[in-house]
């Protein structure tokens, strides 16, 4: 095999889009998601994130650029879904069947299926292998798919939104078994997984995809993320971008502004400002922010009587 | 054995607050010389964290010359951390314990009381920063 053409991203895509009739659901979407990591999908709702995943998983086909999942391309066949593992949002199970008869489903539907690994985690999780799993609670039923999905042995793991619908507890106790199989497949196994609870993402997640508007904003690992990212506090004035920054929002006071910038220059210092760091969570909030700004501008001028 | 908690709100990043915990367990004595650290498995299964988190800490903490990781057995205390030992920290606990005993007898409530202890270390500290920075 040539090693040239092994990529060490686990995901790769170029201006990756997807069309219904006139409204492009996801577009334009350029993003590398290293192998190993446990990469955050994050962004409003509508932002394209579930048709993302879905085009990954060759559940979808995609309307412009390419997409390269563990160097293939994606497509319906069993050698290239084999390596991935998708829990849709809804989390899709056979109520009536309990968890032991979805294992030995899976054995059946999968060459590399462990119903072993997939039974020892449940057990310890002390998860009844023979109710129904519509009599579950939601926690222990978002608990067997995880344990279904890594009974495949994925290399990528891509989930919709798996802890929305969950208790705190739950979601922790899920957030648990997640970390545990990112430790166990040591480096193998990378994980998508989109959410809006980005206080969860900041403890399992090392990496970080921004998707608003249906482009993406920001793809880069967690802790670059919050090196480069500083919020300038200073007496009011008009501020633009320079080659020191870029301006992600701002606002102002009748008498201070404050700019969230992501910093070209890591050593960057100006005495006007007071730099503080920041948190995911006001990254975050500032992409999406910006996103709806341009939105409303576009409204505005398209709506101008 | 040392029990790990994360808290998402603080703004110290989570790495951070492993390696300051196992730092404060060594100061108090609950984490001896020779004792094994949590693997990173099972911190993983206790604080739902990132395992390369707790590989960050752990490598952070050999750095400080804390503990030392043995290929294949786990990683192990060295020592104490520069400070005083536990004893004197202990006494410095109960006359902490007057003070907040006394601030609560004049009426003061927690929230208070913790805003008084950080808003004066702040104080001191930007005291401190001042008068070497000649400013």
């Amino acid at each position: 095999m040539n090693q040239q053409t092994i990529s060490k991203n686990a995901i790769e895509t170029k201006g990756l889009g997807k069309r219904y009739r006139s409204f492009w659901a996801l577009k334009d979407c350029s993003i590398n998601v290293p192998k190993g990591s446990v990469s955050a999908l994050v962004g409003p709702n509508g932002a394209g994130k579930t048709t993302l995943l879905k085009l990954l998983v060759s559940l979808s086909r995609a309307s412009a650029g390419s997409a390269n999942v563990l160097n293939k391309s994606p497509s319906q066949s069993p050698e290239y879904l084999s390596e991935i593992g998708y829990l849709a949002q809804e989390i899709p199970m056979y109520a009536r069947l309990n968890a032991k008869e979805h294992i030995a489903m899976g054995l059946h539907l999968n060459d590399n299926w462990d119903s072993e690994l997939a039974t020892k985690r449940l057990n310890e999780l002390a998860i009844p292998l023979d109710r129904p799993v519509g009599k579950l609670s939601g926690g222990q039923r978002a608990q067997v798919a995880l344990g279904l999905a890594l009974a495949k042995k994925p290399k990528l793991l891509l989930l919709d939104e798996p802890v929305a619908a969950l208790d705190p507890l739950a979601r922790i106790d899920f957030l648990k078994s997640l970390a545990q199989a990112v430790t166990d497949a040591d480096g193998e196994l990378t994980v998508v997984m989109s959410s809006h609870l980005l206080a969860d993402l900041e403890r399992v997640c090392d990496h970080i995809v921004i998707l608003a508007s249906g482009e993406t904003q920001l793809c880069e690992d967690i802790e670059t993320a919050l090196k480069s990212h500083k919020l300038l506090v200073g007496v009011r004035k008009e501020a633009v971008d320079s080659d020191k920054y870029t301006i992600i929002q701002q606002s102002h006071t009748a008498r201070e502004t404050t700019l969230l910038v992501r910093l070209n220059d890591t050593k960057y210092h100006d005495s006007h400002w007071h730099m503080r760091d920041v948190d995911i969570e006001e990254i975050v909030l500032a992409y999406m922010g910006q996103s709806r700004e341009q939105a409303d501008t576009i409204a505005a001028k398209g709506g101008v009587r | 054995m040392i029990t790990f908690r994360l808290s998402t709100h603080s703004g110290v990043p989570p790495y951070l607050q492993i390696v300051q915990q196992v730092k404060q367990a060594i100061r108090l004595g609950i984490l001896l010389k020779g004792d094994q650290l949590p693997t990173v498995k099972e911190v993983v299964g206790m604080v739902a964290i990132n395992p390369n988190t707790v590989f960050k800490a752990y490598r952070e903490l050999e750095m400080l010359g804390l503990v030392e990781g043995r290929t294949g057995s786990g990683t192990f205390v060295l020592g104490r951390p520069a400070g005083p030992p536990p004893e004197i920290q202990n006494a410095v606990v109960n006359s902490l314990i007057n003070w907040i005993n006394e601030a609560k007898k004049a009426g003061l409530d927690e929230e208070s009381i913790e805003a008084l202890i950080n808003s004066t270390l702040h104080n001191i500290k930007r005291g401190n920063n001042e008068s070497t920075n000649n400013k």
